[in-house]
């Protein structure tokens, strides 16, 4: 993965003291890009969350493991083809994530756990999730409000 | 995240603020529970007001402690939700599983 043309690069330890500070971060970041405040803390949700995820899962809530946040704006285009937005990808090198469990609960189910998930989905327009050479990349897109949504979540593909 | 407890009568009112996120939500659980399984409070009520986020791990020890109560045969009861606390239990639909008050007043002549 390319490590330039990006707005907001943070490395950062598997440690679940600093999630305030990149939530901070998101948070500001969404508000400059012009999100409406709901979509501000749900995008910040949606990071948190899956950041908690790779700490928890990816790294057996082993500390001092790396994290990255690569942030960077979409240009949108006056053809449409590109959509304004903002994308975000966390990169780990922990255990890659069982696809059968990245469709997260029912909400039907009263019990712990498993809504990280859903507050991603409900986030972001594009949730893609790959691994390659030991590397595990989320890829979450948000589109700015008045973009054209060409597709729904790529939920776990 | 600050919390603390005071009591009142078979009451525990427990004060939490700051955020509810990963780093935090286990001393929550085992305040929560220990109030409940431990000290065997018949009332426990979570003041929410100074909650600045919650998340997934934060939402799950809410509903670890609603489910002790009910083995238990206590209440807990939330109140003061913030904003962004009051959203988060929309988005996971628990808004109507709990019990859930504006103020400290209201949780108390529940």
């Amino acid at each position: 993965m390319k490590r330039t043309g990006w707005l907001l690069r943070l490395e950062l330890p598997s440690n679940p003291e600093i999630l305030c500070v990149v939530r901070s971060a998101v948070m500001r970041l969404a508000e400059e890009m012009g999100f409406a405040p709901e979509e501000c803390r749900g995008l910040t949700r949606a990071v948190d969350e899956a950041l908690a995820n790779i700490i928890r899962h990816a790294y057996d809530g082993r500390p001092g493991q790396p994290i990255e946040v690569l942030c960077r704006k979409l240009p949108g285009d006056s053809r449409g083809k590109q959509r304004a937005g903002l994308e975000i990808v966390l990169v780990d090198q922990g255990a890659a994530a069982d696809r059968k469990k990245l469709c997260g609960r029912s909400f039907e189910e009263i019990r712990p756990g498993g809504l990280g998930l859903h507050f991603i989905k409900d986030a972001v327009d594009v949730m893609q999730y790959s691994t390659r050479d030991q590397t595990n990349r989320l890829r979450l897109v948000k589109y700015l409000p008045g973009a054209n949504v060409e597709s729904k979540i790529a939920k776990g593909e | 995240m600050q919390i603390s407890t005071r009591r009142l009568d078979k009451t525990a009112i427990i004060d939490i603020s700051g955020d509810i996120d990963l780093a935090h939500s286990t001393e929550v659980r085992r305040t929560v529970l220990a109030e409940l399984r431990v000290n065997k409070t018949p009332r426990v009520i979570l003041n929410l007001h100074d909650v600045n986020y919650i998340d997934s791990s934060g939402v799950a020890s809410l509903v670890e402690g609603l489910k002790a109560a009910r083995d238990v045969g206590s209440r807990l009861i939330l109140y003061g939700l913030s904003p962004i606390a009051h959203e988060v239990l929309r988005l996971s639909r628990l808004l109507k599983i709990f019990e859930i008050y504006d103020s400290e007043d209201l949780a108390l002549e529940a």
